[in-house]
């Protein structure tokens, strides 16, 4: 795709607000539309759109496959941590209340934290898929 | 007050319609097309009038995700695979008669199923009494989250959702090991040669 | 607007039906898996409908509405979209592992080089 001067130029400079959306997605999900998956499935599209112009090599230079691998372990990993942590703060697997004194705000924090762990390991799958298909010749 | 109650429902459902009809005509396209890349192309435009229905059926957080990743990720995933296998699906010389009648039997079946439904929108619906005005009731107060959907997801059924990110996880690992593992085999191969 | 209650499920169906002669009639893998993401769609369409109500608006809670649609359905849905790309991709790096081991994805070919 080295000669697509108009698509290389155009999504170089879509890129940055694409990933900067998703973040944004993350983080207005309890408020509005959007949440974990959905900010994991754009992040990943970002990536993904900069792979298709600029091939899965490039992305491999910015998410070499060994982090996506960490990555998308921690984001479950994160995911089930936040149930361990409610277990020892005196609740059951999962019960947010119990992270902190007011049941109301662990809840909250609870699941703002999932959110994170999930949109984590959606985004660094679908790269790890892209990554593995586009390479496959 | 009755008319102005029928104005808004009313464009809705033609709305509705609308985009029913435009699904089944790019469903039926992408059926009768042979050629594999142009009918993954028309998948992706059924994704996204299929994100347009759900903003009509008020599932704003759902057509995010379908307009996401239908009409973007399944779209890139499947080119990337027809690239790798061959674009064009050979002609086939078996009888379709049998798969339409199965299709027709099971839908018939179906449709008469449907007659016991509640109708469409109708609020004394079962599946509106259960949990559902637990949720929009005391949701927000119990766990600080305006929406309900974020607060059901990730509060009331995070063990589902916990499931959920392990089916995507080892599904991503799935990929990974059906297709890396046996790539770098053969590179190494390559390079022993 | 009686005779149009069902209107969604009806279609629902329809799509499923399409969904399911995609599946079962070619014989390409590709095509087979297209048709398995209709079916999918098609059965999400049923769930949205089920969680509709009239006259209702998205479950954001806001002091400015009162009535809204039934969020558990959107919930199930949208992690159910996720999941589905995710297998998908499974489904799609196995026909690419079928083309690699037998030079094919037609599926009347496959059977005809196992039977060999």
């Amino acid at each position: 795709m080295t000669e697509h001067l108009v698509l290389r130029v155009i999504s170089k400079l879509l890129v940055p607000p694409i990933l900067l959306f998703a973040l944004y997605v993350q983080m207005h999900g309890d408020y509005g539309p959007g949440g974990g998956f959905q900010a994991g499935v754009i992040f990943g599209a970002g990536l993904i759109l900069y792979g298709l112009v600029f091939g899965a090599q490039a992305v491999q230079s910015v998410a070499p496959m060994r982090l996506l691998v960490t990555l998308a372990c921690l984001g479950l990993l994160l995911y089930a941590g936040v149930g361990i942590a409610s277990m020892i703060g005196g609740g059951s697997f999962l019960e947010y209340g119990a992270l902190s004194a007011d049941a109301t705000h662990g809840n909250h924090v609870g699941i703002i934290i999932i959110e994170i762990g999930v949109g984590i390991a959606v985004a660094s799958v679908m790269t790890i898929i892209f990554c593995v298909l586009a390479e496959w010749r | 007050m009755d008319a102005q109650a029928q104005g808004p429902r009313a464009i809705d459902l033609y709305v509705d319609i609308l985009l029913i009809v435009l699904l089944v005509a790019a469903a039926l396209v992408v059926v009768s097309l042979r050629n594999l890349l142009a009918a993954a192309l028309v998948l992706g435009i059924y994704s996204l009038v299929m994100a347009a229905l759900w903003v009509v059926l008020d599932a704003v957080d759902v057509a995010f995700t379908e307009a996401a990743v239908g009409a973007g990720v399944t779209t890139v995933f499947m080119v990337l695979a027809i690239a790798a296998t061959g674009r064009h699906a050979r002609v086939t010389h078996r009888r379709p008669w049998l798969p339409i009648l199965a299709s027709l039997a099971v839908g018939g079946l179906l449709i008469y199923g449907t007659l016991d439904l509640p109708d469409f929108g109708d609020p004394q619906a079962p599946a509106q009494q259960h949990v559902a005005p637990h949720y929009l009731g005391q949701g927000e107060a119990e766990t600080g989250v305006p929406n309900i959907v974020t607060a059901v997801l990730a509060s009331y059924r995070g063990f589902d959702t916990l499931g959920e990110v392990t089916v995507i996880f080892t599904a991503g690992m799935g990929v990974l090991l059906l297709l890396g593992v046996a790539r770098r085999r053969r590179m190494d191969a390559r390079d022993d040669e | 607007m009686e005779a149009l209650a069902h209107v969604n499920y009806w279609a629902a169906i329809a799509l499923a039906m399409i969904g399911l002669y995609a599946i079962i009639a070619p014989s390409n893998l590709i095509k087979k898996l297209i048709g398995l993401g209709m079916f999918q769609s098609a059965i999400f369409l049923i769930y949205i409908t089920a969680g509709k109500v009239e006259g209702g608006t998205a479950p954001i809670i806001d002091a400015a509405y009162e009535v809204y649609s039934n969020p558990l359905p959107h919930v199930l849905i949208l992690t159910a979209i996720v999941v589905a790309v995710s297998t998908l991709a499974v489904g799609l790096a196995l026909t690419v592992a079928i083309k690699r081991a037998y030079g094919t994805v037609e599926e009347d070919e496959i059977v005809e080089q196992d039977r060999r």
